[in-house]
């Protein structure tokens, strides 16, 4: 009940935001807040800690941009693309990746990513370190996307369906033998189940969630860059997920949405500071509140109701 | 005594293990009875652990092969041997920390279900099987702190909620990796009574450690040593016998594998 209020709060507060704060940033944090969210699937409810996200966030908007540029398709033919490139990517890096565990499986996601960033810098359609530029928003179902205000409603429910959908994923059959299989491996193993197979499927909604959160950014700004694919990025999302709380719903949300919020408000300000800022940031969180924000929230309200086991 | 008129539920053909030149099981041919209560013992580093491995494919043999009710499983995944009904369970307690009791139960009651990959649909498709799951622990008596988390139990009724996971699968065979390590007195008893209980039905090989629990529950004892078999027999023919008396305790003490 009291989670329902919370989230229609939520909600009234996503459609009322863009009246008072700039549309664009609020789009941008969006777009991050998904990422963040398909990302902590990955590490928060499956237990694989991947370092190679920007792949999947970077070069989806590539993909999709070159639908939508070069071959002037439609937006929503955009994003599917975009997307279906991304699962298809997913479970080729998957598939190599989850035969190992812990960090070498960091290691791999991470040198396949680079791969990946090395096409979008030398290929001949990516526009090398200038990224894709000047690509149009167009139309979706007949609605133009010209102004920041409709793109932003068009993002929040993109925004809203990727956040249902992982909510579902998490609570789902599917989700229950995850959280297993992080508890312990060997026991699902053990109990029959072919845990490669689930590691892998949960990699690849990850990895098009995510392919799905770039596909809108790149909508948002009208260009791919080279920066969502860097390696940096795929930093970003573990600070952002960590510092919002790892496996807990709405922690990456609210981690995504301080960290872009302070690197708008520090950018004018603060310069190449933003990145000292951040770090600092990242030492704080993981030596005084490793549940993250949400996570040490929740267990302070459950300490102060005195009781345990409120999931 | 010859093989042919018997019914083993499992046995192994000549099963090798070596690690780089360190042979850790040589040459064990094991024969388990079905319906047997079967006890594998010896001391430590003696390959006990390895063997439960290499039965349950979680190390691959590096000689020798496994027949399961006449069956050649060699070459099978550790998923697939789950699902053939051979279940093991781990030396450490091996439940889902995090997981509620009822959930632990549940995942292994979901393991037969064809919706185990289905991230569309609500768990609650699941909850048909609270019942069955609950019905578990109450066998093993834990059924009033089914919402608890398991990490919240103490460590005999962790063992006790192992025990109900690898029932809610039904298992043909359960492979039990000292099931009363690291317990006290009335813990021990009451595990051990736990699988006099559920072994009714099904065979168990279990490694055990305490000797207490060997000549109390198991029916046949295999005895390995340096990863050999060194003995075979029941409990009489194995605590009488002088091979044994000097594995485990070197060259003197006769009596004290009695206890």
């Amino acid at each position: 009940m009291m989670r329902t209020v919370t989230y229609l709060i939520l909600l009234a507060i996503g459609l009322l935001l863009p009246h008072f704060v700039y549309p664009v940033l609020l789009m941008k944090i969006l777009c991050f807040a998904i990422f963040a969210c398909a990302f902590n699937l990955l590490l928060g409810f499956s237990g694989l800690l991947s370092f190679g996200h920007a792949a999947f966030f970077g070069g989806a908007a590539y993909i999709a941009g070159y639908l939508i540029k070069n071959l002037e398709l439609p937006t929503i033919i955009g994003i599917l693309g975009g997307v279906l490139f991304t699962a298809l990517l997913g479970w080729l890096v998957g598939l190599l990746a989850i035969r190992r565990q812990g960090i070498y499986f960091a290691m791999v996601t991470l040198a396949l990513a680079q791969m990946i960033y090395f096409i979008c810098l030398e290929a001949p359609i990516t526009g090398g370190e200038d990224g894709m530029q000047g690509i149009p928003r167009g139309n979706l179902f007949g609605l133009s996307l010209q102004s920041d205000l409709t793109l932003y409603y068009v993002v929040l429910a993109g925004f809203i369906f990727a956040f249902l959908l992982i909510y579902r994923t998490i609570h789902s059959p599917f989700g229950q033998v995850l959280k297993a299989i992080r508890e312990n491996e060997p026991r699902a193993i053990s109990l029959g189940y072919d845990v490669s197979k689930y590691k892998l499927l949960a990699f690849v909604l990850s990895a098009s969630i995510s392919g799905f959160a770039g596909i809108l950014k790149m909508l948002v700004f009208n260009f791919a860059t080279l920066t969502d694919v860097h390696w940096h990025m795929s930093g970003d999302v573990v600070l952002m997920t960590i510092f919002g709380g790892i496996g807990t719903i709405l922690g990456p949300v609210v981690g995504s949405t301080i960290i872009i919020g302070l690197e708008d408000q520090l950018a004018d300000s603060a310069g190449d500071m933003v990145t000292v800022i951040m770090g600092a940031i990242f030492v704080v969180c993981v030596l005084i509140f490793r549940k993250g924000i949400v996570g040490e929230s929740v267990a302070l309200y459950q300490r102060m109701l005195g009781r345990k086991n409120l999931t | 005594m010859t093989d042919k008129n018997k019914d083993y539920i499992l046995t192994t053909q000549h099963l090798t293990k070596s690690f780089k030149g360190f042979v850790a099981v040589n040459d064990v041919s094991l024969k388990i009875l079905r319906g047997n209560i079967h006890a594998l013992i010896g001391p430590n580093g003696a390959g006990k652990t390895t063997c439960f491995n290499l039965l349950t494919k979680f190390l691959d043999p590096t000689e020798g092969s496994i027949f399961f009710n006449s069956e050649d499983i060699t070459k099978e995944k550790p998923a697939e041997i789950a699902r053939r009904g051979i279940v093991r369970s781990f030396q450490i307690s091996a439940v889902f920390p995090h997981l509620t009791l009822l959930e632990n139960v549940r995942i292994a009651l979901q393991s037969k279900r064809k919706t185990s990959f289905q991230f569309w649909r609500s768990e609650e498709s699941l909850n048909d099987l609270n019942q069955k799951a609950l019905e578990l622990l109450n066998a093993v008596e834990l059924e009033s702190f089914h919402k608890q988390l398991a990490v919240e139990l103490p460590y005999g009724r962790k063992r006790a909620l192992e025990i109900a996971t690898t029932l809610a699968l039904e298992p043909e065979l359960m492979l039990l990796d000292e099931p009363t390590q690291g317990m006290g007195h009335e813990d021990v008893d009451h595990v051990m009574k736990l699988i006099k209980s559920v072994s009714s039905g099904r065979t168990i090989l279990m490694v055990e450690h305490n000797m207490k629990v060997v000549s109390g529950i198991s029916d046949s004892i295999t005895v390995l040593s340096r990863g050999s078999i060194l003995a075979e027999g029941d409990y009489q023919t194995i605590s009488t016998n002088p091979e044994v008396m000097t594995a485990y305790m070197g060259t003197q003490a006769t009596e004290s594998v009695h206890e």
